[in-house]
């Protein structure tokens, strides 16, 4: 059985207080990334219906939040997942390249993970860093002007730590 | 004391009619019924928030009403717009209308598998009839059509995916008629599916009801005792005593044999009442039922090409017919017919099926 | 040097941070908004002209005054900033660099509206700008402009910041209400609309970033000078984010007089193209608005110059013109391919359709597919009338105007550049290695007199 540590709840509670009396629904999405946060990265059916239980909802309304929105991780992921924007702007200034590049480099497909479960390459579509591209998200931030170089140096800081 | 309700004016396909406040565009083309009434593959009368998604209901505003007579730009879902006083609505009178709902059902049929030949619902389909009427010949896709991961929905349902239009009454129903709902809809755009996410089933006292609002085959009644075709059964009204529904149903017979238990639906193809699981998938002996007689079928149903009123119904059972032989599949359409060769997976096809597909079975030649 | 409204003070050290933005001026708009009747504040946005940033452009105060007030039923803000329009990057800049600008509007904006809890709704993927507005939203509120009794005006007012998840249709406003309330983004179907029945049924207002950024300077000035800025009905500055194929992609701010052709190889804005390569075309206000070659963008069928406002890129509609949508400046050099990025474009929309509607659901697809066919040198020419009539059926046939976003790239695509399509269907191999190149999209346009 998984469960948020004391820490955790207090902030289940606190997000489900920034919505009136009954609306707790509403806490569902930001909860939903937290869980995956704490949880290995990836929403397993454990864990939506431990997150259905702290809402008081049907585990269903859960599974149809989780699979429509593209940021939860339905299967687990790498520890580092590289999402590569595609979209116009960011093809226009090279993006496939990256792209083929990263595969190379990482000796992956896209949508694949290596071996050693170090690296997940996701292409994703605009990110609104379309200024910066090519572009990609990696966990919380994002890496823009790339170029090989740049990829090398995030490939290498991820081995490292 | 009672209030006077507000009438509403409104003319469609110039026939007018009045209404009461609150009627929605179809509702008051129901009224008028014939050919002014727009097909609704969505929306249920009886399931709040239905309609609004698939747009086959799209008609014409060609006056908003009498204070504010400007057209409207868009054509509108006639299931979710209001009527106001002195509207002027379009629809078989509409070239705009005609040009979008063709479009309408070519999406609609773009990834159906047109497995009409192996499909429990052929013959009460409503994308059929749509099809049949507002659609063209052929289709311009080419291109490998979607399919599913295959989910069991458990022993009284089953799911055929890929026939599924995302109508969402299914949803409603499980919503506003079981205390627990199991399945949704899952993923987004072209992907979205009816599913439940890990295996459950579905067997809610009321669930049933999911196989009577779906207007295509997508979900089916799993103890539907033999493979049969509908137009080769007898629709017959029946009731019971039933502790938790009305019990008042519609029966599908072979002979003596009920093969399958449904909803008495209306002239739009809506169930009258819910029906409960127990009546639907356990009461399948003619001595369960009280039956009342033949129930009235619907001019545009093919069930309506056998016209079962004036046949004399056979003395003996179906098993008695068969020489005590109880046959799983009553009737195998391919060995009456060369067209639909079951080695031919037609959900596979690209593009459309033609003859050419049969023509190694086409003993003419 | 054009007047800078919103971004003056982006590059001050420190200007995130509640001191340093209150020490340059911060935070007037809401003393003074505060000694206002409510009323008084939705005229002084009517008077501005002020029109939603966000794409639509529709006159923000008069959106304000649709609002409807049943007695006992609370009313709600809430800040489109899902920001997922391919080519607009404008919100981001703006909370990044200026978060107390946002905050401070929205304070404004709840107390004219009557919205004691106002949220934020912003895309998922701004995971770290999240941080920044909750870190403005603490200070403000222990600077006492939020929370109870907002400088004893007896006015109550929270706001929160609510992370969406990836999916571009949680911007359109009926499906941003539907995620805050924790379930999928499926457009709602109306009437009825927000202001009447929006975020748990009560009355809701949704507004972008920007206008709602762009409400203190509003309050500041008086509605009057504001309107004096830009020309028509385009007034005040316009955040824009230029991308593409152009030496300086950034956020600009500007005030709607400049031309497209200024805007494009000024120093001060785009800088030009780079390597000394032409300009092809441009899609000038985010991925949905239709694309125009480039004699059309930098001058009009007319042959009159062709400006940076809502009328100017709009002038000769769907045919000749384009629209400012969000601000997005997308530019495409002579030796990119128009199949290839409409291609992506359409992939975008398929991958963000919700999938509620048919003709979306199934339509975003199917063009994807046929313009991918056309990208592999597999293409026929029947194709690209199929793709027009499929577009055609699209178009104004859907819940939410996601069907017509994805539609209008695709019609302008074929609209302006079917010469390029036909090139590609006639030389299958050659299309694989090579562009079309710049053809003719440059050349003057014969204006008849
Ligand atoms: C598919 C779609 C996506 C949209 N995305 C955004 C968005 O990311 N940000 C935004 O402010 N408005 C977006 N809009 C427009 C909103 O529906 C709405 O009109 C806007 O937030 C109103 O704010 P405004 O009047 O201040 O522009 C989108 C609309 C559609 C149809
Ligand atoms: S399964 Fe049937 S009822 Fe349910 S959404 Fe699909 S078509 Fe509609
Ligand atoms: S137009 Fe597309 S995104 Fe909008 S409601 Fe329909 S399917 Fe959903
Ligand atoms: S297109 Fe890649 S971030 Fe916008
Ligand atoms: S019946 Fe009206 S949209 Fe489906």
């Amino acid at each position: 059985m998984i469960k948020f540590s004391e820490d955790k709840l207090k902030e289940v509670q606190a997000m489900i207080d920034r919505y009136p009396e009954g609306k707790q629904k509403s806490a569902l999405i930001p909860l939903l990334h937290l869980a995956q946060d704490e949880f290995g990265g990836w929403l397993s059916p454990e864990t939506m219906d431990y997150v259905a239980s702290l809402l008081h909802i049907e585990p269903i309304e859960v599974y149809e939040v989780a699979t429509f929105y593209s940021m939860y991780n339905l299967k687990p992921v790498g520890k580092h997942v590289f999402e590569v924007c595609h979209t116009g702007p960011c093809m226009l200034r090279g993006s496939d390249d990256i792209i083929s590049y990263i595969r190379q480099k990482l000796d992956i497909n896209v949508g694949e993970t290596t071996a050693d479960g170090m690296f997940t390459l996701k292409t994703v579509e605009c990110l609104g860093a379309c200024g910066y591209a090519p572009m990609m998200q990696l966990g919380m931030h994002y890496k823009e002007h790339l170029t090989p170089e740049k990829v090398d140096a995030i490939i290498n800081a991820c081995r490292n730590n | 004391m009672t209030e006077a309700v507000k009438t509403l004016k409104v003319t469609i396909d110039n026939i007018t009619i009045d209404v009461p406040a609150g009627t929605t565009v179809l509702q008051a083309a129901r009224m008028i019924g014939g050919d002014v009434v727009p097909p609704a593959m969505c929306y249920y009368s009886k399931l709040q928030g239905s309609g609004g998604k698939c747009r086959t209901c799209l008609v014409e505003v060609s006056k908003g009403s009498e204070a504010d007579p400007r057209p409207m730009p868009k054509l509108v879902a006639s299931c979710r717009t209001g009527v106001m006083d002195g509207m002027e609505v379009k629809n078989m009178t509409s070239n705009r209308v005609g040009d979008a709902r063709n479009g309408v059902v070519e999406f609609l049929l773009l990834n159906h598998p047109l497995d009409c030949p192996v499909c429990d619902q052929a013959g009460e389909c409503h994308l059929q009839d749509l099809g049949y009427e507002h659609g063209k010949q052929g289709t311009r896709y080419e291109f490998k059509r979607r399919t599913f991961e295959k989910h069991d929905l458990g022993p009284y349902i089953q799911l055929h995916m890929t026939r599924c239009i995302l109508c969402y009454r299914c949803v409603f129903t499980a919503d506003q008629l079981t205390e627990k709902r199991v399945h949704g809809i899952l993923s987004r755009g072209d992907h979205a599916e009816i599913a439940t996410y890990i295996e459950k089933s579905l067997d809610n006292n009321f669930i049933g009801n999911v196989i009577d609002v779906c207007p295509v085959g997508a979900l089916t009644d799993k103890t539907f005792r033999f493979k049969n075709r509908v137009w080769f059964t007898k629709p017959v009204l029946a009731h019971r005593n039933c502790s938790c529904c009305s019990g008042k149903v519609t029966l599908w017979q072979r002979g003596e044999e009920v093969l399958r238990v449904t909803a008495r639906k209306d002239q739009w193809g809506e169930v009258e009442e819910w029906i409960c699981n127990e009546c639907r998938f356990e009461k399948k002996k003619t001595s369960d039922w009280i039956i009342e007689g033949a129930a009235p079928v619907n001019r545009h149903s093919v069930i309506s090409q056998g016209h079962y009123e004036h046949t004399i119904k056979p003395a003996e059972t179906f098993s008695a017919v068969m020489d005590g032989r109880n046959p799983q599949l009553l009737m195998d359409i391919h060995t009456v017919s060369e067209v639909n060769d079951p080695a031919i997976d037609l959900s596979q096809v690209n593009g459309p099926a033609t003859s050419a597909l049969y023509a190694k079975t086409d003993k003419k030649h | 040097m054009s007047k800078k409204l919103l971004l003056e003070k982006a590059h001050i050290e420190g200007i995130r941070h509640f001191d340093v933005y209150r020490r340059e001026g911060g935070y007037a708009a809401v003393e003074k908004a505060l000694k206002m009747e409510p009323g008084g504040i939705v005229e002084e946005v009517k008077k501005s002209g002020l029109r939603g940033r966000g794409g639509a452009g529709f006159p923000s105060g008069m959106k304000w005054s649709f609002l409807a007030k049943p007695e006992g039923v609370p009313r709600y803000l809430v800040c489109n900033a899902d920001e997922s329009e391919p080519g607009t990057f404008k919100d981001r800049y703006l909370m990044e660099f200026l978060p107390h600008l946002l905050i401070e509007g929205l304070i404004v904006s709840s107390f004219a509206l009557g919205s004691n809890r106002t949220y934020i709704y912003i895309r998922g993927e701004y995971a770290w700008i999240v941080g920044i507005l909750e870190q403005a939203i603490a200070e403000a509120k222990q600077q006492g402009f939020l929370g109870k009794n907002i400088l004893g005006s007896g006015f109550d007012c929270e706001i929160y910041v609510q992370r969406g998840a990836g999916a571009y249709i949680c911007g359109e406003e009926t499906a941003l209400i539907e995620s805050l309330e924790g379930k999928r983004g499926n457009p709602r179907i109306k009437p009825p609309f927000p202001a009447i029945k929006g975020l748990w049924d009560c009355p809701t207002v949704v507004n972008n970033v920007e206008t709602l950024a762009a409400v203190v300077p509003i309050m500041n000035m008086g509605g009057e000078e504001y309107a004096k800025i830009g020309i028509g009905r385009s007034t005040g500055t316009k955040l824009i984010s230029a991308c593409g194929n152009i030496n300086k992609p950034g956020v600009y701010e500007i005030d709607m007089t400049i031309s497209v052709e200024e805007f494009i190889y000024s120093d001060e804005y785009c800088g030009g193209i780079p390597n000394g390569k032409k300009l092809k075309a441009c899609i000038p206000g985010g991925s949905s608005v239709p694309i125009l070659p480039a004699n059309l963008l930098l001058k009009t069928a007319k042959g009159e110059t062709r400006y940076m406002n809502y009328e100017s890129l709009a002038d000769g509609g769907f045919a000749t013109g384009s629209m400012m949508g969000s601000g997005g400046f997308i530019v495409l050099d002579e030796d990119q391919c128009i199949v290839k990025n409409t291609l992506t474009l359409a992939r975008f929309y398929r991958h963000e359709s919700c999938g509620q509607c048919s003709p979306c659901r199934e339509g975003t697809g199917w063009m994807e597919k046929i313009l991918h066919k056309i990208d592999a040198g597999k293409g026929e020419m029947s194709d690209i009338d199929l793709l027009w009539d499929i577009q055609r059926k699209i178009e104004g046939n859907t819940i939410c105007p996601l069907g017509d976003a994805a539609a209008w790239p695709v019609a302008a695509a074929i609209r302006h550049f079917r010469d390029e399509f036909e090139w590609h269907i006639n030389n299958p191999e050659l299309c694989l290695t090579k562009n079309y190149g710049l053809a003719h999209y440059a050349d003057e346009i014969h204006v008849p007199a």
